[in-house]
Formats: C-alpha cells, sequence, structure tokens
C-alpha cells in the first residue's frame, strides 16, 4: 500500500511533555513530545468519550484525558487497564529536528470518507 | 543474567501482597520461588465465611491462579512445607529433605487456629477456620445435619456460628468471659449482639470453660468444667489464632509471640523479611487484612533496594458481618480514668454506639446494629482530630445521606442490586458487589479503577466504603491513614511540602530525586499538586511548570465536553455597568458565541469558545476592562455579595464594597482548591455566605466570619469563626485564612475536607488565639499576591503561549 510522509514542523516547536495537533484529512491527530524528545502521534480523540488527548498531562510515554482522566500508552493508543479502549496511532519519525508523520492512503481516503 | 534468589515461606495474603508489590517496583530483579503447604494457588482467606455459607465457592476466592504465577515466572510448589533456613549456608530446607539456595528470604507463614491442650482436641471432627480444608470439614458434617460446638465467642467464632446455622446445624458458642467479642465490645454491647444471635438459633454460653472432648472414632460431645456436657458432632476451635514461627524459631531466627521484625520489616538476619500475621512489630501482632497490606508494601520497597519506606504499625478496627448483624469496634473500649464516655443506647431498635473521648479526640468506638459512621469516627481516630465543635451531633453520625444524589439510601446493605451507588457514572450496587468479588478488590482505590464509581465527584465514597466492608466483611479496614500522595511515591502530601521547605527544593524534578519517584516525569494527580506546593512554597522565585497544570489553568479557560472552552470574565462583587454588559454582548455577538449563561456566582459564562478563538475573545474583553475570572482555577472564584445598606431596607453594612475589597485583594491567588468568598448584608443571608469557603455576614455591630461551607457534592455550613468589629479586620482574618489554606491543606481539598481533618479549634487558635501569627499569615499572603496579581488573559491576547492558541495546521 502506498503511504506518504507528511511534514509536521520543528520539534522544539512542542514543549517536552506537550503536544501539538494537525489535521489530516479532516481528522484530528495530537503529535506528543516526551521528556526524553521521544515523539508519538495519536487520533486527538480519547476511546472513552472522544476527548482531546492533545490537552492533556503527558507523563513516561502516557497521556492522562482532561475529560475524564482516562491514561491512554502513547505508543499503541491502548487505554490503561482497568480501562479498554484504543484510538489510532500514527508512525511518526524525527528527521534533521523535523518531525514527519506517515500517513496511508487508503486508510487515510477511509477516514476521509466517514469524517 | 544469573538475578538473585527471592524465596517466599508462605503462599498466603501477605507474602503474596509482597510479592505484587514487588513486581510492581522491579519486576525483573529477583528469580521468585514461593513454598505453600496447602495444595491450592494464593487464595482469599477472609473470604472462608462465605464459603462456609455457601454465598461463594473455592474458585471465587482465589486470589492469584496458576497462570499467575507462570505470567510472572515465579515458581510455585504448592503442598510443600519448609522445614527450615540453614541460614549459614543460605539454604531453604524443605521437609522432604530438599536445599534451595537463596539470597534474600520472606517468611510469611500466617498464623493457625489455637487449639487449646484439652483431652480429646486431638479428635477426627475438631476442626480449626483458617484454611479450605477447615471448611471441607465443616461441609462434610453439616450434610449429615447434627449439634456443632464453637469454641469461642470472638470474631471468627460467631462468623463460623453464623455460617454453620445456616446449613440448620444446632449451633452452641461456648464463650470462656462475661461477653462475646469481649476484646472488641463492651458488656453492653455484647449483650445486644448475643440477643440478635440468639434471635437467629445460635446458642451462647457466657463463661463457659470447656474440659474435655469425647467421642470413640469422632467428637462426639463436649464436656464442661461445672460438669455440663454438650453433644457435638462437630467442634470448631475458634479460641485464637497463633502466629506460625516455627520455620523461624527451627531457623534460631529472634521470636517472641511472632517473629520480631523492624520498621522495614526485617527479621534479625538482614537476609530475610517477614511479613504478615506471623510476624511481631513494636510488641503487636496483627490478624487483619489492612496492616497486613500495608507491611506488604513497606517490606515491597526494601526488597526493591528503594530503602526509604518505613512502616510505622497500625491502627486497626473490627467489623462483624454476618448478614444483617452490623458490629464496628476501633481503639479503646473500656473508658479509663482519663476519658470520657459518650453513649446512645436504643434497645428498641438493637441500636448501642459508645464513643471513647480524651481530650476532645476520638480514642475508641464500640458499635453495634448501626455501624453506618464507623469509617467516619475511625477516621476522626486516626487524624485526631479535635471534635469540639462535633460533640453535639457526633453520637448521630456524619449522615452520608445528605449528600447530593443519595437521597435517603441509608443503609447499604439492605439496597436491591439494582440501586444506584454512583450517580456520575452510573454504577449500581450489584456491579460494585461484583467487582468487589470477582475482581478480588480490597480498597476503595481499586473500586474506583474498577468500576469507575466513586471516581468522578467522590459523594458515594461513604456507601462504597460501606459496600466494602459488607462484603468483605470482618476484615475490610478504611484505606491505610498514611495515604501517598500518588501510585508515583510512598510519600504523603505533608512530607512532601515540609520537604520541599526543609530541602529547598525549587523544582518538580528535584522533589522526584529528593523522594526517589517511582516514575519518570509524575502522573497527572502528582505533577499538578507539586507544582501548586512549589508555588506557594516559593511564590516570588518558582517557574510556573505549564505541562504540570491542568488544561484549564494551563490555558486559563474551562474545557468543555466538546473540547470548546468557557470563558468567564471577573465582575468585581457581582456589581456590573451597562457599558460592561454591552462589551460582552459585543464579544459574544461577534465571536459567534453560542451560548451565555449567568453562573451561581454573579457571573457570565460565554460556552463554546474554540481554542483559537480565545485570544482574540480576551483581546476584546481586556479592552472593555475585563480581567480573568479564574473560573476555571484551583483558585479565588467568585465573591458573591448581596445589595447591602445601599439599597436594602434591612442592610446593616455595606456588603458590596466590602466584598469588592476582598475580591481585589484576594484575585488571582493559586490555592489547593477552587474557593470561593460572599458576603451579605444582614443576617438574612441573600449572598449563600454560609455555604462559602470564607463567608461574611453583616450585623450592625460588625461581621461575622464564617469558613469551610460548601454546597456542592455534600452541603456543608460552614462553622462560625469569630465577630469582628472593623472591615479592616475582616481583611486580615481573610489574608490570613487564606494563606493558612493554601500553606496547611493537601492539593484538591476543598476548605470543607480540610477544616473536618484539622478540627476547626485548632484554625480558631491559630488564627484567634495567635494575633502575631495571624499577621504573619496575612503578610505572607500579600507578599505572594505581588506575583500573583497579573491578567492572564491580557498576557495571552499579547502573545503568550501562542503555541496553544496556534489553529491545527492542515496537513492533508
Amino acid at each position: 500500500m502506498k503511504s506518504t510522509w507528511f511534514t509536521v514542523g520543528p520539534l522544539v516547536d512542542i514543549p517536552r511533555l506537550g503536544a501539538k495537533v494537525v489535521r489530516l484529512y479532516g481528522t484530528p491527530v495530537a503529535i506528543f513530545r516526551t521528556q526524553s524528545d521521544e515523539v508519538f502521534a495519536l487520533e486527538d480523540h480519547c476511546p472513552h468519550k472522544r476527548g482531546p488527548l492533545s490537552q492533556g498531562i503527558v507523563h513516561d510515554h502516557k497521556v492522562s484525558c482532561p475529560l475524564h482522566g482516562w491514561v491512554i500508552e502513547l505508543d499503541k493508543g491502548t487505554a490503561m487497564a482497568p480501562d479498554e479502549g484504543c484510538t489510532p496511532s500514527y508512525p511518526v519519525r524525527v528527521t534533521d529536528g523535523v518531525i514527519e508523520i506517515e500517513v496511508q492512503h487508503l486508510d487515510a481516503m477511509a477516514r476521509a470518507a466517514t469524517a | 543474567m544469573i538475578r538473585p534468589r527471592l524465596i517466599v515461606i508462605g503462599n498466603g495474603m501477605a507474602g503474596m501482597r509482597t510479592v505484587e508489590e514487588l513486581l510492581k517496583l522491579k519486576p525483573d530483579l529477583y528469580d521468585i520461588t514461593v513454598f505453600g503447604d496447602e495444595p491450592y494457588p494464593n487464595y482469599n482467606r477472609i473470604m472462608l465465611s462465605p464459603v462456609l455459607a455457601k454465598e461463594q465457592t473455592i474458585p471465587d476466592i482465589i486470589l492469584n491462579d496458576e497462570n499467575w504465577y507462570a505470567e510472572n515466572g515465579i515458581t510455585l510448589y504448592k503442598g510443600v512445607r519448609v522445614e527450615r533456613i540453614e541460614r549459614t549456608k543460605r539454604e531453604v530446607i524443605t521437609q522432604d529433605g530438599r536445599a534451595f539456595p537463596y539470597d534474600r528470604v520472606l517468611i510469611s507463614t500466617g498464623s493457625r487456629a489455637f487449639i487449646p491442650p484439652l483431652p480429646g482436641a486431638d479428635l477426627p471432627g475438631v476442626v480449626g477456620f483458617r484454611s479450605i480444608a477447615d471448611v471441607d470439614a465443616m461441609l462434610a458434617v453439616c450434610r449429615e445435619g447434627g449439634h456443632a460446638v464453637v469454641i469461642g465467642g470472638g470474631l471468627l467464632g460467631l462468623e463460623a456460628a453464623a455460617g454453620l446455622v445456616s446449613h440448620g446445624m444446632i449451633v452452641t458458642v461456648l464463650h470462656r468471659n462475661g461477653n462475646v467479642m469481649d476484646r472488641q465490645l463492651d458488656g453492653a454491647a455484647g449483650r445486644i449482639l448475643e440477643k440478635t444471635l440468639e434471635d437467629r438459633g445460635i446458642s451462647i454460653r457466657l463463661n463457659a470453660h470447656t474440659a474435655s472432648l469425647h467421642g470413640t472414632d469422632r467428637v462426639e460431645a463436649v464436656r464442661l468444667k461445672d460438669g455440663t456436657e454438650l453433644p457435638a458432632d462437630l467442634v470448631v476451635m475458634a479460641a485464637g489464632i497463633r502466629p506460625n514461627i516455627d520455620v523461624a524459631l527451627n531457623s534460631r531466627i529472634y521470636c517472641e509471640n511472632g517473629i520480631v521484625v523492624d520498621d522495614t520489616l526485617q527479621t534479625y538476619d538482614p537476609k530475610i523479611y517477614a511479613v504478615g500475621e506471623c510476624v511481631q512489630h513494636r510488641k503487636s501482632t496483627y490478624g487483619l487484612v489492612a496492616p497486613l497490606f500495608e507491611q506488604a508494601k513497606v517490606c515491597a520497597n526494601h526488597l526493591a533496594e528503594y530503602g526509604i519506606a518505613k512502616y510505622t504499625g497500625s491502627m486497626t478496627s473490627t467489623k462483624l458481618k454476618v448478614t444483617g448483624v452490623d458490629v464496628f469496634s476501633a481503639g479503646e473500649i473500656q473508658a479509663k480514668p482519663h476519658h470520657e464516655e459518650m453513649v446512645l443506647a436504643d434497645a428498641a431498635r438493637g441500636v448501642y454506639k459508645k464513643l471513647i473521648l480524651n481530650n476532645n479526640m476520638v480514642e475508641g468506638a464500640v458499635m453495634v446494629g448501626d455501624t453506618m459512621d464507623g469509617a467516619w469516627y475511625f477516621q476522626l481516630m486516626r487524624d485526631k482530630t479535635d471534635v469540639t465543635a462535633l460533640r453535639d451531633h457526633l453520637l448521630f453520625g456524619q449522615a452520608h445521606v445528605g449528600d447530593s444524589g443519595h437521597g435517603a439510601k441509608a443503609r447499604v446493605a439492605n439496597l436491591p442490586d439494582a440501586a444506584e451507588i454512583c450517580g456520575c457514572n452510573g454504577v449500581c450496587k450489584g456491579d460494585i458487589v461484583k467487582a468487589i468479588k470477582e475482581q478480588k478488590l480490597f480498597t476503595l482505590d481499586e473500586v474506583r479503577a474498577h468500576t469507575k464509581a466513586s471516581a468522578s465527584c467522590g459523594s458515594c465514597t461513604g456507601l462504597v466504603e460501606d459496600l466494602l466492608a459488607s462484603t468483605l466483611g470482618g476484615d475490610y479496614s478504611a484505606a491505610p491513614s498514611v495515604k501517598p500522595l500518588c501510585g508515583c511515591t510512598d510519600a504523603t502530601h505533608d512530607e512532601v511540602r515540609v520537604g520541599i521547605i526543609r530541602h529547598e527544593l525549587k523544582t518538580i524534578r528535584a522533589v522526584f530525586d529528593q523522594f526517589s519517584w517511582k516514575t519518570e516525569d509524575g502522573c497527572a494527580k502528582c505533577r499538578p499538586a507539586l507544582n501548586y506546593y512549589l508555588l506557594c512554597a516559593w511564590p516570588d522565585s518558582y517557574q510556573d511548570d505549564a505541562q504540570s497544570r491542568f488544561i484549564n489553568e494551563r490555558v486559563h479557560a474551562n474545557i468543555q465536553k466538546d473540547g470548546t472552552y468557557s470563558v468567564i470574565p471577573r465582575i468585581w462583587g457581582g456589581v456590573t455597568s451597562p457599558s460592561e454588559l454591552k462589551a460582552i454582548a459585543e464579544v459574544a455577538e461577534r465571536y459567534a458565541i453560542p451560548t451565555v449563561k449567568f453562573t451561581g456566582g454573579q457571573r457570565l459564562d460565554l460556552l463554546g469558545v474554540k481554542k483559537e478563538q480565545l485570544p482574540h475573545v480576551w483581546r476584546d474583553l481586556s479592552a472593555a476592562g475585563f480581567v480573568s475570572g479564574h473560573g476555571y482555577g484551583k483558585a479565588l472564584r467568585t465573591v458573591k455579595t448581596c445589595v447591602g445598606k445601599e439599597w436594602c431596607r434591612f442592610g446593616t453594612q455595606d456588603s458590596t464594597a466590602l466584598g469588592i475589597r476582598l475580591e481585589k485583594l484576594t484575585w488571582g491567588s493559586w490555592m489547593p482548591h477552587k474557593f470561593k468568598i460572599a458576603v451579605s448584608g444582614c443576617p438574612r443571608n441573600c449572598a449563600e455566605a454560609t455555604v462559602k469557603d470564607l463567608g461574611v455576614v453583616c450585623v450592625d455591630s460588625g461581621f461575622e466570619l464564617h469558613v469551610g461551607g460548601n454546597a456542592g457534592i455534600k452541603v456543608r455550613v460552614t462553622d462560625f469563626l469569630c465577630k469582628v468589629s472593623t472591615e479592616d479586620e475582616v481583611v486580615e482574618y481573610t489574608q490570613a485564612f487564606i494563606q493558612m489554606y493554601r500553606e496547611e491543606a493537601h492539593y484538591l481539598d476543598r476548605t470543607a475536607p480540610w477544616i473536618e481533618r484539622v478540627g476547626l479549634p485548632y484554625i480558631q487558635r491559630r488564627l484567634i488565639e495567635d494575633p502575631a501569627g495571624r499577621k504573619e499569615l496575612a503578610e505572607r499572603f500579600i507578599f505572594s499576591q505581588q506575583f500573583s496579581q497579573f491578567d492572564p488573559w491580557v498576557e495571552r491576547a499579547e502573545g503568550k503561549d501562542a503555541h496553544e492558541f496556534a489553529e491545527p495546521l492542515v496537513l492533508a
């Protein structure tokens, strides 16, 4: 399947333990930066009540949703036990200080269609 | 890699809880081997009563099945008894002669029923009540029916008797003293309990001394010292428990009544730790589950080589739960000369409550028939709360039933399964009881995590604790008194606050290091708390950490369920003007703000503002003279006023102007939680000052100051603090009270629970009896206000934190 890497912007534009939001085919995607400068991308909706994860508090490899405190793992998008649920994640990489995100085309089309 | 070997002797609740806590801290540190002499995996011994009563089965009470051991790489030897530890060779020797080398040993051998040395005590049909095997033996006799004699009328004996009678056995309890449960109950309480049990068909003989047991192939009769002979197809020995210390004694480890351990749960051999019912700590042995869990946590901390936790002993409470018979006891049960006694006895309802007080602090509670408030009294005991202000209603209880969302749900045990307990998350009683049983939950936090009950507003906490108590029976005791700040640390709120000052910690990372935080970055609970504590301690130098602020405080607006925000400009004292109203109206129209609503605090709320609109909305509001209303923060919210003597024919003082003066002094201040003030111009109290954190009620001769009110989850009317005669005094007391709350309350405690914890007399001592101290508090408040009275909105309208409010980049 074809995929494209999109440029998000410089890593330093996101504060450590912070996030920023980009839009892909109408879907908000949260890009997180950890204390050790790792980067993760999740659809910006908590699996619980669709709260904006980008606005939550980031700690270790997790984010706490601002609406009801669910804790979501940044790498896979899964909710920490005993809560159950998962939010879609996207591959990201940092090249020369610039964050890039990978989007699968079919995937993107499907999402655009249902958005 | 070869890992150090940890051998655990004893596969019971204390040992496995320690292993669980250890796995949470350092999952890969040890190669773990567990020996248990019972042929089962780890099970919940406190649930043996429901198993005996056929309410539960053995699989229901298994805590960790064999998969758990396998998944965690633990080698389990079931049905293998350890003989001794060969300490010089560092080997554990089993009874069948095998040797297992170790680096560390954990002894958790528990306790056994004390079998008095009576003739015939070794006959078949004589059992204890400690294990699955005991219960199996009892159930086997129950199938045939007949007579059962229970020797010992303590907690365990009575639960056994109730279980046996439910199978149709004819049950007699023999108790050597003058009332049942005499270690937990006084005579009056004992008699009510005896009557209740007799009504259920259990005969009780007091002052009964067993002489011998008789029978040919198995037990047939019990003879008392007075010559009476009772038929018995089953004899249950419930005359107390004794720590199992054979392994320790065989290994020449120092023991008294139990294996002697220090505050780190270490025995006299530094390689060997011990936890649970087999240990003796500071002269005490424990037979309840809550202390064991506290020990497990501390012991795991040391096994994991953190080396910072200390176990300083537990205060325990007892709650007998035989269906429909409520008994609670904690602390002292008989008043000594220095004690006072408060008693409520309602024989017709079968209710008896006795509190023992010393120096206005609760030191003991005995309750029969109505034990709803047991957890509350226990809390007052552990917190050493001064109860002077509560004395007139102390015996009548805390009345959880006044909490909003729980009208008239008094006796949780009698509720149907479909009754909604948690109104926020829609959790029913049946869901909670099921989760406690099936998920093997022991604590409020566990119930919150698994069911969400009590996890939002917390108003049903009392009901959930009651459900834990009634489901777990005699062994539930409320959460430990020393609550860590969060799961990232063992340090408490108070320890952290003291440490910040003593070690001059100036950053969140410095706190993490000083207290050996277990996570890299903390969590969403501790980071905001630490950020606040540092800000409060070092108002002039601390660099606020935006990423440790909850979103509302980070962006100075209140997030709504759809991700938009609400904006509440400050309206001083609730007094506005046509031009201000026009400005708000214009902003609402200009940005097409969908909802404009009056708040409960005499202000206007603009709801549904998009995040990227916020700086523009703020710029326009600032231009009209508005500043942030902090309607989103743990901060001074609103000062509600009535019109006062300016207009009102009853007004005694200018309450509006005083309210505005107070708001101008206090706005912008960060606090442990939100803080509301009101000023009423006369005792008609139209500003509802007596349900605010601080309420001023004007009277002709001056000003009454009221504190600690709350009209939210739990309606709490303020306590009267004092009366003053000038506005300047109102101001000084307000500043001092707020500063004391800022410096001493735990993060996320409103003033109401804070005052209930420390007691009103403490606040009065600090604010009224110590004028110099009051002035110092007020001065510290004034000092810190220099650094907080900047309007966050105008700063952001001018470009601060621009990254927060940028339009999302559209990539595709």
